[in-house]
């Protein structure tokens, strides 16, 4: 019983949580931003089946990161010179599916191993190490905050100005290309904008858990609705829930973010799996019955 | 509609060629406007790439083709594509109505707002092939046949003068089949579009057809269904002895190489006897 309760205030341990929340202030404006920009992209990574190549980048993302941390530069330039590597060569070499996950199965363990290698060879501080794969809450600084913020921003600018042909180069590729739409260009021009995305959530929630922000929240709203409006809007909603509060959890018992994060965002799929099952069940599919319709008066 | 003799779609001496093999050449075709042609013809005959000209994603090796009286060019908005039947993945955040919609608007950059105008539009294309019963279901959940029937509304919605189809009732099941080319047929009537229907079995589309357009053997034969669907026609392309066989409106083409043009189930029913 005693382990139980140790566990439990290690879980959760809420005194001196107004202090707590004003250091990690940082953390919850990035971790909200991200929420936003993970929600926004996540239903094109599933359109446009991307969920393992988000995976890839994210390591070489992590092998940038580290390789920055070394060399004592910037760690989120470090980040998005390996992500924008990794997006680039997945882009141009990867357009049919299977080759796409081939090559980042390839890609994957090798970024893996780069980034260990480098965190190895590094002698500062082991939290930092550790933050890069599985999240950090303090670690936000508000120039880093800014640099998170502006690159979030520009993710978003992205994908309003090409939403609709995005939309439609992602469901219905040769119509699309039928129809005038660049699908080849906005296909790399999505890949850099998922890039960026991806370095920046990997400052907040880690590389290996990158998924629960892009695309987690989207999976589980595309569940409930087939909407092109609700669909970016819920997967925003459960993205931001989740980070944000992911961040407001973990400050209880300084236990890394991303089990939280994960934690969240997974409860919110299992509810919205549940929501699209029963009213598959229940066969309202959204059809008009044919019925003719009794007026009452 | 204009009643000008400007075709809509003119092929001249049209030729494509990979390396030393031409897929067709010096193909001239006109297709005025309300006209059906059906392109037939064994795989691998540049069918999909004679559309792919058409739409301006294949260079031509010599010849021109002309949409509307102009040189054709990528992504041409006045012609609707109906592209091979290809189911579309569960779980697509898109309904019905917005499927069509990305037909009238999905090519313009921007925020995916959608005009009171347009919206009126789009409901009246869906009601005019029959799908505002489920309009508003997610695609991914229609049947094979619902589906191509909202691809036959997005062709349509931005008033095409002419509709290309690829194979658009292959893996539908018969009376799909019938619907979905009577709604093209009926849709080309009512607008006046042009149709070029690329397909491997005529008899779906036999009594709409105004013209065919077989390629084979580097070959090519233009006329009406009668006049190309027969055997010496048929046997002067392919270089060998084919036999074309006319039976309760429905036409089959028996002794054509692997990939025969006109694909008929009355064939597979005597092969079947005569195997047994």
């Amino acid at each position: 019983m005693n382990e139980l309760i140790d566990l439990l205030s290690a879980l959760f341990d809420f005194s001196d949580y107004g202090e707590l929340l004003a250091l990690v202030r940082n953390s919850i404006i990035a971790g909200a931003v991200l929420g936003i920009v993970g929600g926004l992209i996540g239903p094109f990574v599933m359109s446009r089946d991307l969920a393992f190549a988000v995976h890839g980048i994210s390591e070489l993302s992590f092998a940038g990161a580290s390789a920055a941390l070394l060399l004592g530069v910037n760690v989120v330039a470090g980040s998005l010179g390996g992500s924008l590597i990794a997006a680039i060569i997945i882009g141009m070499l990867g357009s049919r599916a299977r080759e796409r996950n081939s090559i980042v199965g390839v890609m994957m363990p090798f970024g893996l191993g780069l980034g260990i290698l480098f965190l190895a060879l590094y002698e500062g501080r082991t939290a930092n190490k550790f933050g890069l794969l599985t999240g950090q809450i303090v670690s936000v600084d508000t120039p880093q905050l800014g640099l998170l913020v502006g690159i979030g921003a520009i993710v978003i600018a992205g994908l309003a100005v090409m939403w609709r042909p995005l939309t439609f180069a992602s469901v219905d590729p040769d119509v699309a290309r039928a129809r005038a739409v660049p699908v080849t260009t906005i296909s790399i021009a999505f890949m850099v904008l998922l890039a960026l995305a991806t370095a920046i959530s990997i400052q907040i929630v880690g590389a290996l858990l990158v998924l629960a922000l892009l695309v987690t929240p989207a999976a589980a709203a595309m569940r409930v609705t087939a909407s092109p409006f609700l669909t970016p809007l819920l997967s925003v909603v459960f993205a931001v829930v989740s980070v944000v509060g992911g961040i407001m959890l973990s400050l209880g018992g300084g236990l890394p973010i991303s089990p939280f994060v994960t934690s969240i965002s997974f409860a919110i799929y299992l509810v919205c799996r549940i929501v699209g099952w029963r009213r598959d069940r229940s066969g309202a599919s959204g059809r008009r019955v044919k019925t003719p319709r009794v007026v009452m008066t | 509609m204009t009643h000008t003799a400007q075709p809509v779609l003119r092929l001249r001496a049209a030729t494509l060629a990979f390396g030393d093999r031409p897929l067709w050449s010096k193909v001239n075709l006109e297709v005025a406007a309300g006209e059906f042609v059906a392109v037939l013809g064994p795989n691998g005959t540049g069918k999909t790439s004679l559309l792919k000209a058409i739409l301006g994603q294949q260079q031509l090796s010599s010849g021109s083709i002309e949409l509307l009286g102009e040189p054709v060019r990528r992504g041409s908005r006045r012609i609707g594509y109906i592209p091979q039947q290809k189911l579309i993945e569960q779980g697509t955040p898109l309904r019905a109505r917005d499927l069509v919609t990305l037909g009238v608007n999905g090519h313009r950059w921007g925020l995916p707002i959608t005009s009171r105008a347009t919206r009126r539009h789009v409901d009246e294309v869906i009601a005019s092939v029959g799908a505002s019963e489920y309009a508003n279901v997610p695609v991914a959940t229609l049947s094979g046949g619902e589906q191509q029937r909202i691809r036959v509304g997005q062709a349509i919605a931005s008033d095409p003068a002419l509709l290309l189809c690829d194979e658009p009732l292959s893996s539908l099941d018969l009376n799909h089949q019938q619907v979905v080319s009577d709604l093209i047929d009926e849709r080309r009537r009512e607008l006046g579009s042009a149709v070029l229907f690329v397909t491997h079995d005529i008899n779906p589309i036999l009594d709409k057809v105004d013209r065919v357009l077989y390629l084979a053997g580097g070959r090519f034969r233009v006329g009406t269904p009668e006049e190309v669907l027969r055997s010496e026609v048929l046997s002067y392309m392919y270089g060998t002895p084919i036999e074309v066989i006319r039976t309760r409106g429905r036409v089959a083409v028996l002794g054509a190489p692997e990939g025969y043009g006109v694909h008929d189930h009355l064939e597979h029913h005597i092969d079947d006897r005569w195997h047994r």
